[in-house]
């Protein structure tokens, strides 16, 4: 006992002098390094998880599901359409339907300055914004205030039973500016 | 039966001993009720008190100063402030007054949330029940609207001063940048709040502004580059904040909870940052100090140093 003792405590002392006489630099760097090592390891846990969990937060403001009006959906057949200028699917789907007497299109009825619904008025024949003024013609093409081009106009079909089938998601855009012209494609209206 | 008879000692003994635990209470009882009618006469010496306030408030200027830094709420504020940076014809008061205006907001806007429902069917119905049959319901969103407007003055007002006086400069350029977030922050409080009676100029009103959000940089469908980052109606920056592509039922409740908890609670935090920084950015920038001939002291040191702020350089 004494002896194992005795034989510690020189050891103890032997070693004591050294350690502070040279402070054993390689030993005190090789534990500073793991220590940084796994401090690094556990920083980029918490950060990796904090980012990953803020990319979910931005995630949950994208909903999968919309209760949004269809932008797909039926307008009857030509035939039920008379010259002019037709207010039928306004409220429900936010169109005009415009029959001339070679062919029929629809107008989304957007502004194209910042997006209200602009309103037909029949007594001056023409379209008119209530927000900033901008107006346009029985064709929906601007020709007062601050729109910078005409109405766009949605993609119009006939379906196999010969009525008519408007998708308010595919638009047709006319814009002079940009020097752009998709009124005649096929699909931005019909023949009659 | 040695077991009882010790019982029985024990029970002469606790007998005894409680007749004299009984004097010593009422003598007790009677003392602690002495000592608290003297306490009652002077209140601020009890413990109670003092563990609620811990300083004495007298008139010196230690206990004052004691009186500013333990204080949860004053301790944003300086202890001491230089009497000329405080005028009102330098400060005009636009930042107390937009504070105080935002606490009036608060508790106007808490109240208003009691009777407003914040769906399509029932948010405009709640307007008119307000309007017309709640208990000053009327007097309740006159308020909540005229002080929203007069925040907005007052935020202005308040950038305008401290732009005019210069106190955006070095060491307050931290604390300029802080007032720009907030008043950010107050716009969006109050563009936010816009759409909430769901009548038509609110609505065009959001229609109009969130359009505009289609034409944001890279994460608009219809601004500079939106389209090369795959942007369309129904996954850019505008989706996210209508929840849908265009303005209806969850536009209304995303307004509302951006109006009524994110926002002002990001604010709360901002302008905590806000009040204390002008503490430890030297105070309210001002003229330099004048002193009053009678506060003049002799020759403490030799020769009085003016801190001069230097926003007024």
């Amino acid at each position: 006992m004494s002896e194992g003792k005795s034989g510690e405590t020189t050891s103890a002392q032997s070693k004591a002098p050294a350690a502070s006489a040279s402070p054993a630099p390689d030993a005190k760097e090789a534990a500073n390094a793991v220590n940084i090592r796994r401090r690094r390891l556990v920083w980029a846990c918490i950060w990796g998880y904090l980012g990953v969990n803020f990319l979910m937060f931005l995630r949950f403001f994208f909903p999968r599901a919309l209760y949004e009006p269809n932008t797909v959906f039926d307008i009857g057949f030509p035939s039920d359409f008379a010259l002019g200028i037709d207010q039928r699917f306004l409220m429900t789907n936010r169109v005009w339907v415009v029959r001339e007497p070679d062919r029929l299109f629809v107008i989304f009825a957007r502004c194209t300055h910042l997006g209200c619904t602009p309103e037909w008025k029949p007594a001056e024949n023409k379209f008119k914004c209530p927000c900033h003024g901008s107006g346009y013609d029985s064709e929906g093409v601007n020709f007062e205030g601050p729109a910078p081009r005409p109405m766009d106009r949605s993609f119009v079909q006939l379906d196999p039973t010969g009525k008519i089938t408007v998708d308010t998601s595919r638009l047709f855009v006319d814009d002079p500016r940009a020097g752009v012209n998709h009124f005649n494609d096929p699909g931005a209206f019909l023949n009659v | 039966m040695p077991e009882e008879n010790g019982s029985g000692k024990e029970k002469t003994g606790v007998l005894e001993k409680a007749k004299d635990s009984a004097a010593a209470l009422r003598e007790t009882i009677t003392e602690k009720a002495k000592q608290q009618a003297v306490e009652l006469k002077e209140p601020e010496k009890t413990q109670l008190y003092r563990s609620i306030f811990r300083v004495k408030h007298d008139e010196e200027p230690r206990n004052r100063a004691l009186s500013v830094l333990s204080n949860v709420f004053f301790h944003l504020h300086p202890a001491k402030v230089n009497r000329d940076a405080t005028k009102y014809n330098f400060t005009w008061g636009m930042g107390g007054i937009t504070f105080y205006l935002f606490v009036v907001l608060t508790f106007t806007g808490v109240l208003l949330m009691f009777y407003y429902h914040p769906t399509k069917v029932q948010a405009f119905r709640d307007i008119l029940y307000l309007e017309n049959d709640v208990p000053f319901g009327k007097l309740l969103r006159n308020m909540h609207r005229w002080a929203a407007h007069l925040m907005i003055i007052a935020v202005w007002l308040h950038m305008f001063r401290v732009f005019m006086t210069g106190s955006y400069k070095r060491p307050r350029e931290f604390n300029w940048c802080v007032g720009v977030l907030l008043m950010v922050l107050t716009m969006l409080l109050s563009f936010t709040g816009y759409l909430l009676p769901d009548d038509q100029l609110g609505f065009w009103a959001v229609t109009v502004g969130t359009n505009m959000a289609r034409a944001t940089p890279l994460l608009g469908n219809e601004g500079p580059f939106g389209a090369q980052m795959g942007m369309t109606p129904y996954n850019d920056v505008r989706f996210a904040l209508l929840g849908g592509s265009i303005v209806d039922a969850n536009a209304l409740l995303r307004a509302y909870i951006w109006h009524c908890i994110a926002i002002p609670l990001i604010a709360a935090i901002f302008m905590g940052v806000h009040f204390w920084r002008v503490r430890k950015d030297g105070g309210i920038s001002g003229p330099a100090p004048v002193m009053l001939e009678s506060e003049i002291k002799e020759e403490r040191s030799p020769r009085p140093v003016v801190l001069r702020p230097s926003g007024m350089g």
